[in-house]
């Protein structure tokens, strides 16, 4: 799991969306691994105006970086190779490996193994409204007869 | 100025939208001239050779582009028209090395007819020494004989001796990157399944959803992970998620090896586009919305070898347990999230809804959806949603199904796609957006399709 994709992440309670402290998720037992990958400013550069900057310096500050700026990086900054530099390793070279997120509204964990995440819900957390049944657009019976 | 494209004669609806994305993507202003889904040969206009480098450099279906020096119905015909169009030109490539190529389509020609055909160029007097191994000037005779549509044989090109029904002459501009199909064949990719799409759709899909550097993409169902490998050979960052994590991580992994999707970008030395997979359902995504992707590219699944599912559970099933031992069952190891079926224009609209929450301004949308070919059977429109304007549906038939890829832009803010029409229209090979989007009819009547359905209608354009 890589901080660039955990910037994009809330927690996928139903309901906990919405409210502000179920995000950034929290890391916690986190275990690092640093791989290091081609270095591309254009992405970077474009990347930037998207990212959640409080987020994004509150998971730094708990997995121990010291170098993100207070705030995000603008006109001539981003022009600073070494700053481009820095965000491409906090936010594509570095993995949580181990560890997990955690919900600061309703205190969910998910848990992250091997570098993956999985953000699948119990289904008391999940949705309450059945979905609707529509008749005919389920797709199973016509195209298994036609494809055996 | 004129330009011919050589298509392969295979996915014929995905042809056009194909060279209309890439030509929005590089800015170009393109106009197709001349158009036939029976024949490989199409011919646009644009602005110069540069613009038309620029159209072709990423096609995938297209094989190649020249410069049309000339086209008839006969070589008499063909030599008045090159005179007439390039005669300035020849002084030129006068001095130049040279080679000139014949290529029949649907019908054949002996050597010796071949050679006559080529001397009968003489007249551009050309006198450069001639090379068959990188020349510098690649001349191009095209002949169209066209499919004996009544033959039980189609593909069987006619016997020597009849005449083609059209000609066209041209000097070689640039490559596709047709070869690419080549690099990302499955049977030599190291992660596949049986569900994984096939190297040339997942690339004409990167195409269609302008996958390049700098973007950030992702597809919800990811699978194996096949347009990932697509969208990255285009300069994309990737990432997708999952239902089911074992689809991505592979038996590999569960040996201690490596995860399946990743391996792939081992093999295709491309890691540095790899940012991430996760499990999670899209209806309890925990991507947050706004709009922060460039491209979203999915091929759901379709409820045909396994039953959709979404997580929940059935109606009138017990409450699990939620506490066991003390611990929360679902944080305890091996726990199985429940999961219920899920109907299919439910979750299409899902897909659509999250597009329309998550794509920036401009992004694309490229989804995957089966229908049936058959009258009688279940017809599934075309999905639309108001923020989304659908930019062409492209049509791969099989026996009794066929699967369609819908390509969408996200609409700035303001703008609303008149989503009414298209849900009673049915599709039969390749419409275009504007048969089914009132709204795209109305705003842009400018483009490039009228000039293409008009084309069509006449003989092909001089």
């Amino acid at each position: 799991m890589k901080l660039i994709t955990v910037n994009f992440l809330a927690c996928a309670v139903k309901g906990c969306k919405t409210a502000p402290a179920s995000y950034p998720l929290h890391f916690q037992d986190a275990e690092l691994e640093l791989q290091e990958l081609e270095f591309q400013p254009n992405f970077i550069l474009n990347i930037i105006p998207r990212i959640d900057w409080d987020g994004l310096r509150v998971m730094a500050n708990e997995l121990g970086f010291p170098t993100i700026p207070d705030t995000k990086p603008e006109g001539d900054a981003l022009k600073d190779e070494q700053i481009l530099r820095d965000l491409h390793r906090v936010l594509l070279e570095t993995q949580v490996v181990e560890g997990k997120l955690c919900c600061g509204n309703c205190g969910h964990e998910y848990t992250i193994k091997e570098g993956i995440a999985n953000f699948l819900l119990p289904s008391h957390l999940g949705p309450t409204t059945p979905i609707k049944k529509s008749p005919g657009l389920l797709l199973t019976k016509p195209l298994a007869l036609s494809l055996n | 100025m004129e330009y011919l494209i050589r298509f392969a004669q295979v996915h014929e609806s995905f042809r056009q939208p194909e060279i209309q994305a890439l030509a929005d993507l590089a800015g170009v202003d393109l106009e197709f001239l001349y158009y036939d889904k029976n024949s490989p040969f199409c011919i646009i206009k644009v602005q110069d050779e540069a613009t038309a480098r620029a159209v072709i450099a990423r096609s995938i279906i297209a094989k190649d582009i020249f410069e049309l020096w000339g086209q008839g119905a006969n070589f008499d015909d063909v030599h008045v028209d090159v005179r007439r169009r390039t005669e300035d030109r020849w002084a030129r490539f006068k001095d130049d090395s040279f080679r000139f190529t014949i290529d029949s389509f649907a019908g054949k020609r002996n050597e010796k007819k071949k050679r006559e055909i080529i001397q009968s160029f003489s007249f551009l007097g050309f006198k450069g020494p001639i090379r068959m191994k990188n020349p510098d000037q690649d001349f191009w005779v095209f002949e169209d004989y066209g499919w004996d549509l009544s033959s039980p044989d189609i593909l069987r090109p006619r016997p020597e001796g009849q005449e083609p029904r059209t000609i066209y002459f041209g000097r070689w501009i640039a490559n596709s990157s047709r070869d690419v199909i080549n690099k990302y064949d499955l049977k030599k990719r190291r992660y596949i399944s049986t569900t994984s799409m096939d190297a040339e759709l997942t690339l004409i899909t990167a195409n269609m959803a302008h996958a390049g550097p700098g973007k950030i993409f992702y597809d919800p169902f990811v699978g194996t992970g096949s347009f990932l490998v697509a969208m990255s050979h285009f300069g994309s960052q990737t990432f997708g998620s999952d239902i089911d994590g074992r689809s991505f991580r592979g038996k590999e992994m569960e040996k201690g090896g490596t995860m399946g999707v990743l391996s792939n970008f081992q093999q295709y030395d491309n890691v540095g586009k790899f940012m991430d997979v996760f499990t999670s359902d899209l209806t309890n995504t925990p991507l947050r919305s706004y709009q922060f992707l460039d491209g979203i590219v999915c091929d759901p699944p379709y409820g045909v070898r396994e039953g959709l599912r979404v997580l929940g559970r059935r109606e009138g099933l017990k409450n699990e347990e939620v506490i066991i031992d003390g611990i929360p069952a679902h944080y305890r190891p091996g726990y199985i999230a429940p999961k219920k079926p899920y109907g299919f224009e439910a979750m299409l609209n899902d897909i659509l809804s999250f597009a329309s929450r998550t794509l920036v301004t401009g992004g694309r949308l490229a989804m995957w959806m089966p229908t049936s070919n058959d009258e009688e059977g279940v017809v599934f429109p075309v999905p639309m949603h108001p923020n989304l304007e659908v930019l062409n549906v492209s049509v791969q038939p099989f026996y009794s199904w066929s699967r369609r890829l819908i390509t969408y832009r996200r609409l700035p803010e303001g703008q609303v796609s008149d989503v009414s029409q298209g849900r009673q229209v049915l599709d039969s090979e390749g419409v275009y957006a504007d048969q089914l989007n009132a709204f795209r009819r109305k705003y842009f009547t400018k483009n490039q399709h009228d000039t293409v359905s008009k084309s069509r209608k006449e003989s092909p354009a001089s």
